[in-house]
């Protein structure tokens, strides 16, 4: 049987919600479990609701699902908001003299957290931790994997502190085990699997991906969801050779991470929509200047400042026109973290060989939720930085054309410095050696110049994802970080005998239309399901093929999908 | 040994005759010169502007950017390859206009770069509107009701800790010389703000108008160590204009602070995807 568990803890800003998540996570994750956990919070940085979600399966799993079997409540409104999400065996864990709910039934079960931490390590400020505790002892998981990820996790805090939170740790998986079987039905003893995989979430995929892909140089100014990438990296980066410069503004990032890329290191910005917006002058810089630099845009519901917190798909067209002018570039929508990981990577090589920016669209969704994954093989991590000039080649150049004029647009690099050699770059209209120029001959050979490294580009994009079922009447169109919700709606509605195709974007610009055409003359009826308003993936291919997608399955709520949401309006809607 | 010659345009220059540009050109070029340097060993980063076309008509790297970005782009560039001399060109509406948070920014976090400012109090290449330096009451097709109170960059540079700052005259091309010379040796971020009359469209400002009230304050005994009497002289105009050395002092150089930059400049330093092993070991 495969194992299947959904716990979601629900509590106010600085209850502990999210640490209790974590803890959880990486111990069924080093149960060699696979795991998708999310968190839902509010803009603020005390009080409010907020919640995690974890779901653990004995096979891999890349989305949400609603229905819950362990809630545990540090307050009374997450008794009140989730209880209706619980499985009819699902189980409340709460303490009473904390939450006053007339707890009724078999579904309640009183853990007395305050208690049990004060009498054990005298802190209640472990009550958290007795909960971790609990959640395992009711799952039966192995205490051993707690207390490991627990010694873990708090080392920095000294050994004491390590050492008190598995006590209290223990206190609550004692306290379940003893008070809980009865209740809870979920004592299946995990299978210790002994795959050790990776967990993290989009955004640590993409700060790590980046660094191992060479990026040397990180510009940014906080904005949700991106601000982990900027402080992961400032914080790895001192010891693996990365400066990451937190700076007055938007338009200093993009600026200083072109200055940074034309010096010859890979680097790149990390930012949401409103960031992104002051960026754009620079991007066109990039492409005006033939500079390789990488664009993480995180996206959130906007206009605006919009819903900070939560998730949205409004950008992708953003992404495509952003920045003044005409100039190539490519726009990377990574489905997982997974991919993300990898995607970096590829937009770090992309735009060295086209020497053009290249944009790599996130959202929230996929930028805080945690999945896990097999453990990344560096010795496969390919690194193209393109038709640099070797040191002996730049050093004997005196009259270098930094813009040279070439089949393929590409014009080889020197970097400042490197040789004899002098790297002349211009925001004007210039001419092969970098001056600015005004006449229509020259403006004309570089424009198409630049234009042309598009034909490169367009066969380094990878085609959207088709799967395909036997005489289906229906495709699931999506991109980005819906694929796992679309892919299990797909299994769910297979499962109730409506077999269903998916096709799915990871990479969008350039869009591989040719690829997209011949996918769609097969299928009979389309639907794009987008987190946005406007089925801007629909559009997209409207414009791009002249294929009219059938129908759509839109959600700007700010919420991510989950599998049974598009189930339930595929059903409904279509 | 590099000569002036090496510094020579290798395009025409696009100036008015006449232009308090050309002898800033020039005082460059004699400071380069003085100090021995190379053309490839140098990173000229300019916004838009007449006098950041500057680099274009002289002999280096070249990173000709945005208007009122240079600095960020310069920031990345000596962050990238601190072994560069990085020297930053804008005029007054770049540098203080719509690039000045990022000045104040650069002086604060005391980056290592060399930044001339060519003040001429009035926009030239988009022909004669107001600047943020224009004088109280300047008409200009854009400020018909006469120009807003000017900024004052030399209060706002030591508002910053500012670790280097001078004011030259275009008019003295000797003396402009030896404070590029004092800037760029200086270990730190150094500000330069040049008094650079515009024979097309500030017909108040001219060069007479600036000879009759410049003098240097090295002939007064002035010691520029004291930010105070600093402060004191960054309020001084009108009448009287100082120019020389305002105010100098030592202080930790950004770039400096990076672990990652103390091996080698990170353009030097190999990539390694190997070398990340033990960092997916904490995602375990």
């Amino acid at each position: 049987m495969t194992l299947r568990l959904n716990i979601m803890a629900g509590g106010e800003a600085g209850q502990g919600v999210q640490s209790v998540g974590m803890i959880l996570a990486k111990a069924m994750a080093r149960g060699g479990l696979h795991i998708f956990a999310d968190q839902d919070y509010e803009s603020r940085v005390r009080g409010g609701h907020n919640f995690f979600r974890i779901r653990v399966s004995g096979s891999k799993v890349l989305a949400l699902s609603e229905k819950l079997d362990i809630l545990v409540a540090l307050n009374n409104e997450t008794i009140e908001l989730h209880t209706g999400e619980l499985k009819d065996d699902g189980i409340i864990i709460y303490n009473e003299e904390q939450t006053k709910v007339e707890a009724k039934g078999n579904k309640y079960f009183n853990v007395p957290l305050v208690r049990l931490a004060e009498d054990t390590v005298q802190n209640k400020l472990m009550s958290n931790t007795v909960a971790a505790g609990a959640v395992i002892g009711l799952t039966g998981c192995d205490f051993d994997l707690l207390a490991t990820v627990l010694k873990q996790e708090f080392a920095r805090h000294g050994e004491k502190v390590a050492k008190e939170n598995v006590v209290a740790a223990k206190a609550g998986f004692d306290f379940a085990r003893e008070h809980g079987k009865r209740k809870s039905g979920k004592t299946t003893q995990l299978l210790s699997g002994s795959k050790r995989r990776l967990l993290l979430n989009g955004n640590e995929a993409i700060a790590l991906g980046a660094m191992v892909g060479g990026c040397k140089f990180i510009a940014g100014y906080p904005m949700t969801p991106a601000s982990s990438i900027l402080e992961y990296m400032a914080d790895k980066g001192q010891q693996y050779g990365v400066a990451a410069v937190h700076v007055e503004d938007e338009i200093a990032a993009m600026n200083m991470a072109v200055g940074a890329a034309y010096t010859g290191v890979r680097a790149m910005v990390a930012t949401s929509g409103g960031g992104f917006c002051l960026m754009v002058e620079g991007l066109a810089l990039a492409g005006m200047t033939e500079t390789p630099v990488v664009a993480v845009l995180g996206q959130r519901p906007g206009p605006a400042t919009g819903l900070p917190t939560r998730t949205e798909q409004g950008e992708l067209w953003f992404a495509l026109h952003s920045g003044h002018g005409e100039f190539p570039r490519a726009v990377l929508a990574p489905a997982t973290a997974e991919e993300a990981f990898h995607a970096i990577i590829k937009a770090f090589n992309l735009a060295e060989k086209y020497q053009t920016p290249v944009i790599v669209l996130t959202d929230h969704h996929l930028a805080s939720s945690y999945t896990t994954v097999d453990r990344f093989d560096l010795k496969q991590v390919k690194v193209d930085r393109g038709e640099l000039l070797s040191n002996k080649e730049a050093d004997r150049i005196t009259d270098y054309k930094r813009y040279l004029v070439t089949n393929s647009g590409i014009s080889p690099r020197a970097l400042p410095g490197q040789g004899k050699a002098l790297v002349v770059t211009d925001s004007d209209e210039h001419d092969e050696a970098g001056h600015m120029i005004e006449d229509a001959e020259t403006r004309n050979q570089q424009n198409l110049k630049r234009l042309r490294k598009n034909n490169g580009l367009k066969k380094g994009i990878i085609k959207p994802k088709f799967h395909q079922e036997f005489d289906a009447e229906l495709t699931l169109i999506g991109w980005g970080s819906t694929y796992g919700a679309i892919k299990e709606a797909a299994v769910l509605l297979k499962k109730d005998g409506m077999a269903v195709n998916t096709l799915h974007f990871s990479e969008i610009w350039p869009f591989p239309a040719e690829a997209v055409s011949s996918v769609l003359k097969k299928v009979r009826k389309s639907i794009a399901i987008e987190g946005n308003a406007t089925a801007q993936i629909a559009g997209l291919i409207r414009r791009e093929t002249g294929y009219k997608v059938d129908s759509t399955i839109l959600k700007f709520d700010g919420r991510p999908f989950s599998p049974e949401e598009i189930v339930g309006r595929l059903r409904k809607e279509v | 040994m590099v000569t002036v010659n090496d510094f020579a345009a290798s395009i025409p220059v696009a100036w008015c005759p006449g232009c308090g540009n050309f002898a800033i050109l020039q005082a460059l070029k004699k400071t380069l010169v003085d100090i021995s340097l190379e053309p490839n060993q140098i990173l000229f980063v300019s916004g838009i502007g007449q006098g950041p076309k500057l680099p274009h008509y002289t002999q280096g790297n070249v990173f000709n950017g945005l208007h009122g970005r240079s600095l960020p782009a310069a920031t990345g560039a000596k962050i990238a390859n601190h072994e560069l001399i990085v020297i930053g060109i804008d005029g007054d509406g770049g540098a203080y206009g719509e690039g000045i948070g990022h000045l104040l920014a650069a002086m604060r976090r005391n980056i290592n770069i060399t930044y001339l400012v060519h003040n001429n109090q009035v926009y030239g290449l988009t022909k004669g509107q107001a600047s943020p330096t224009s004088d109280l009451g300047f008409v200009t097709k854009t400020t018909p009701l006469g120009a807003s109170q000017p900024l004052n960059p030399l209060a706002l540079a030591l508002a910053s800790d500012v670790s280097f700052l001078a004011r030259g005259f275009t008019g003295d091309i000797e003396h402009l010389s030896k404070l590029l010379k004092m800037g760029i040796e200086h270990h730190g971020f150094a500000l330069i703000d040049i008094l650079q009359p515009c024979v097309s469209f500030n017909h108040k400002n001219t060069f007479q108008w600036y000879r009759e009230r410049v003098y240097k304050l090295e002939d007064k005994g002035y010691e520029s160590s004291d930010k105070t009497a600093a402060m004191t002289k960054a309020q001084e105009w009108g009448d009287r204009i100082p120019i020389g050395v305002i105010y100098r002092q030592e202080r930790p150089v950004y770039e400096e602070q990076f672990p990652a930059l103390k091996v080698a400049p990170l353009v030097k330093q190999n990539i390694n995807p190997l070398k990340f092993e033990a960092l997916l070991n904490e995602f375990e």
